[in-house]
């Protein structure tokens, strides 16, 4: 889950790392007092979850407090990557000698933390490591040994800093390297790091993003944050039937029925596991089928999740059937999605045989699962019939 | 031969008494596993379907001879479990658990690759030799196993534990057994990629060609077509790619914790393409998979 730079920068201020005079503003008089207060030139960042803010007019300068005000209401209703923002970072603004990049994130191919730093920052880190190679160090750094001061030392003095300069940036390398440790991030970045005129460090911008599956060691930094327990922090925000399906999942601790993501279409999908999702979801798109969700059970789920996920999407607006497909299944017992399936069709008014396009679970309970649905007049199919050829009988009858 | 596991595999299941794990000790046993003990803290003295429960691993290979383990415990006793097992030298340890924090995976991989050790998962079903053993929930109940998984020519690679079973059910009903089939897990970091696999299935008298199943994120594939590349490898691969339509939904994450575009590299377009340059072939549906296989069966011959 990705932090909004105010956020980032509150955790490295936690820590000691040099930040300027900067304050949060939701309104146009917040940041008249917030450019007054720092006393100068200033500049306004629009807070959102999305780089590209520059080029999408995002950020602005302002020399007076007025101008400010102004800019505030100019900025916060532009809409960046489908981002929109709710405040504004006012900060003061430097005159800037040098910049530089440092950021650390996972190498998933070496399986280690890899740390990333530059004397050529503020710029797209990849363009300088394609043109200027030199300029850029990568080190991986051990997650057994204790994180000790000569990693930052060797990343920063292999791009050829040196002198003072390299024993005042080493210091905050390092601690970026802990902070990326100590709150189970996926990505902590300063870019960049300036060198102001008269010789302090300043970090103009940065950000970080914790891991999702980390959460639960970390609610105390979330909640002085002021990050709600419901934000996902997703490329979108949930919407309301999305919420709905979380819901869903969070009532029974038994089995998946959940992952919700909302669609267009006409078919809904109850679909699983989690290959198999993305398997019948690619299936029924190839086949020309206009998929109205996406979603996930797996695990054992009870006849009651399944029957709520299906009364769920059969609410939907514009969706006329639903496809129930997995994959041979393992340990998901076939006669109980059948039962939930069934009595979420009966709940929500509809007839389980019209409103089930298709059934293909394969696997264990099959026998007792294919009896019920077969008494229900239900169609379906077992193995023999392959995932796309389930997706397209599916299709073919709900219609494109 | 088979890759991993034979019949004559010894191995422990950690969290032994856990809903999960005891399925699962019940369905390996049924599959013919060698099962020497398990382990719950505080529990030593009982037993799961016959097998002795423990409190600490070294209980188990202080007495015995073990291979491998199955590490089913909740997400925030993982790493622990991983390093007892590693610290009393066992060099398998198959990591079911989902959700574990990206940082303990990364730790349980690092101590393994000082210990000389493998993992294969987290996030994963384990692995199953058809005829010889399996090693956690891969294919479920013995009946179901026997149904779907059969012995013969084909390695499988998943990062999908349910689609290693739909896939090695596809093979068995078109006449080509496995093998052995790797549930490698469907997380950011795990134990064991394609690549690392490569070198066992190479060297595997029984293994002639090579089924997967892959997905956005990561750079697993890339890893692979380098391998294969650089290694010179004529082992026949058909690779079938889920979640193509993941790469028009940037930042969303589906599927499995390491399911995600994030950049160029994580789409399926960028991941066929390195693979098909490569010499790998990729199916368009998991049915055309055996027809393929068979062919550059035939084509190697």
């Amino acid at each position: 889950m990705r932090f909004y730079e105010h956020e980032s920068k509150a955790l490295f201020a936690r820590h000691g790392l040099p930040l300027g005079p900067r304050h949060l503003a939701r309104s146009a008089d917040d940041a008249r007092r917030a450019a007054a207060a720092i006393g100068g030139p200033v500049v306004l960042k629009s807070q959102v979850l999305s780089g590209g803010r520059m080029k999408a007019g995002a950020v602005k300068f302002a020399d007076s407090p007025d101008r400010a005000a102004a800019l505030f209401d100019e900025i916060l209703p532009i809409v960046v990557n489908g981002q929109r923002a709710e405040s504004v970072l006012v900060e003061a603004r430097s005159e800037v000698a040098q910049e530089y990049y440092a950021g650390v994130t996972w190498d998933g191919r070496r399986k280690l933390p890899v740390l990333i730093f530059s004397d050529m920052g503020g710029i797209d880190i990849e363009e300088v490591a394609e043109k200027h190679p030199e300029h850029v160090s990568k080190t991986h750094v051990s997650t057994l040994l204790p994180v000790t001061p000569r990693i930052a030392k060797e990343a920063v003095g292999a791009t050829g800093v040196t002198g003072s300069e390299l024993n005042r940036i080493a210091p905050i390398v390092d601690a970026l390297i802990r902070i990326f440790f100590e709150y189970d991030l996926t990505l902590a970045e300063i870019n960049p790091l300036a060198r102001l005129a008269d010789g302090s460090f300043a970090i103009l911008d940065g950000h970080v993003d914790l891991e999702a599956e980390a959460r639960y060691k970390h609610e105390a930094l979330l909640h002085e944050l002021g990050i709600r327990p419901e934000e996902t922090r997703q490329a979108r925000p949930p919407t309301d039937f999305e919420i709905a399906g979380a819901k869903v999942d969070a009532s029974d601790h038994r089995g998946v029925a959940g992952n919700v993501v909302e669609f267009d279409g006409n078919l809904g999908l109850i679909i699983g596991a989690g290959g198999g999702s993305l398997t019948l979801f690619d299936a029924v798109r190839k086949q020309g089928g206009r998929p109205a969700n996406y979603c996930e059970i797996g695990g054992n789920p009870s006849v009651k999740k399944v029957c709520e996920l299906t009364k769920l999407v059969l609410s939907k607006p514009g969706v006329v059937q639903v496809a129930v497909m997995m994959n041979v299944v393992s340990n998901t017992r076939v006669d109980i999605v059948a039962r939930g399936v069934i009595k979420g069709c009966i709940e929500s008014g509809r007839d389980p045989g019209r409103t089930i396009a298709i059934f293909r679970i394969p696997g264990s309970w099959e026998d007792e699962g294919f009896k019920i649905l077969k008494y229900h007049g239900v169609e379906f199919c077992d193995r023999s019939v392959s995932m796309h050829e389930a997706a397209a009988r599916a299709v073919a009858r709900v219609g494109r | 031969m088979s890759i991993l596991i034979t019949a004559d595999t010894t191995f422990i299941v950690q969290g032994i008494t856990g809903r999960e794990a005891v399925n699962l000790t019940r369905e390996n046993l049924d599959y013919g596993a060698r099962i020497v003990g398990g382990v719950t803290p505080g529990r030593a003295g009982r037993d799961v379907y016959g097998v002795p429960v423990y409190d600490c691993v070294r209980d188990i290979t202080s007495k015995t001879r073990v291979d491998g383990s199955v590490v089913c415990v909740p997400p925030r006793f993982a790493r622990d479990a991983v390093f007892e097992a590693l610290e009393n030298g066992i060099r398998l340890v198959v990591v079911v658990t989902e959700r574990i924090p990206r940082q303990e995976v990364a730790q349980m991989v690092e101590l393994a690759a000082l210990r000389g050790a493998r993992i294969i998962g987290p996030n994963c079903l384990g692995l199953i030799s058809p005829g010889e053993a399996k090693m956690g929930g891969i294919g479920g109940p013995a009946a179901n196993t026997e149904r779907a998984y059969s012995k013969g020519p084909v390695g499988v690679m998943s990062r999908s534990g349910g689609m290693t079973t739909e896939i090695a059910n596809t093979l068995t009903a078109a006449g080509l057994g496995q093998s052995t089939a790797v549930s490698i897990g469907g997380d950011a970091i795990i134990g064991t990629t394609y690549a690392e696999l490569m070198p066992l299935f190479a060297a595997d008298p029984q293994t002639r060609a090579i089924a997967i199943y892959s997905e956005p994120g990561g750079r697993m594939e890339a890893e692979l077509a380098d391998w294969m590349r650089d290694n010179g490898c004529t082992l026949p691969i058909v690779a079938f790619m889920a979640g193509r339509f993941m790469d028009e939904m940037p930042g969303m994450r589906f599927g499995h914790a390491g399911t995600i575009v994030e950049g160029v590299a994580d789409t399926t377009a960028d991941k066929i393409e390195r693979m098909t340059k490569a010499g790998i072939a990729v199916a368009e549906r998991i049915e055309e998979i055996p027809d393929m296989i068979r062919a550059r069966l035939e084509e190697a011959a």
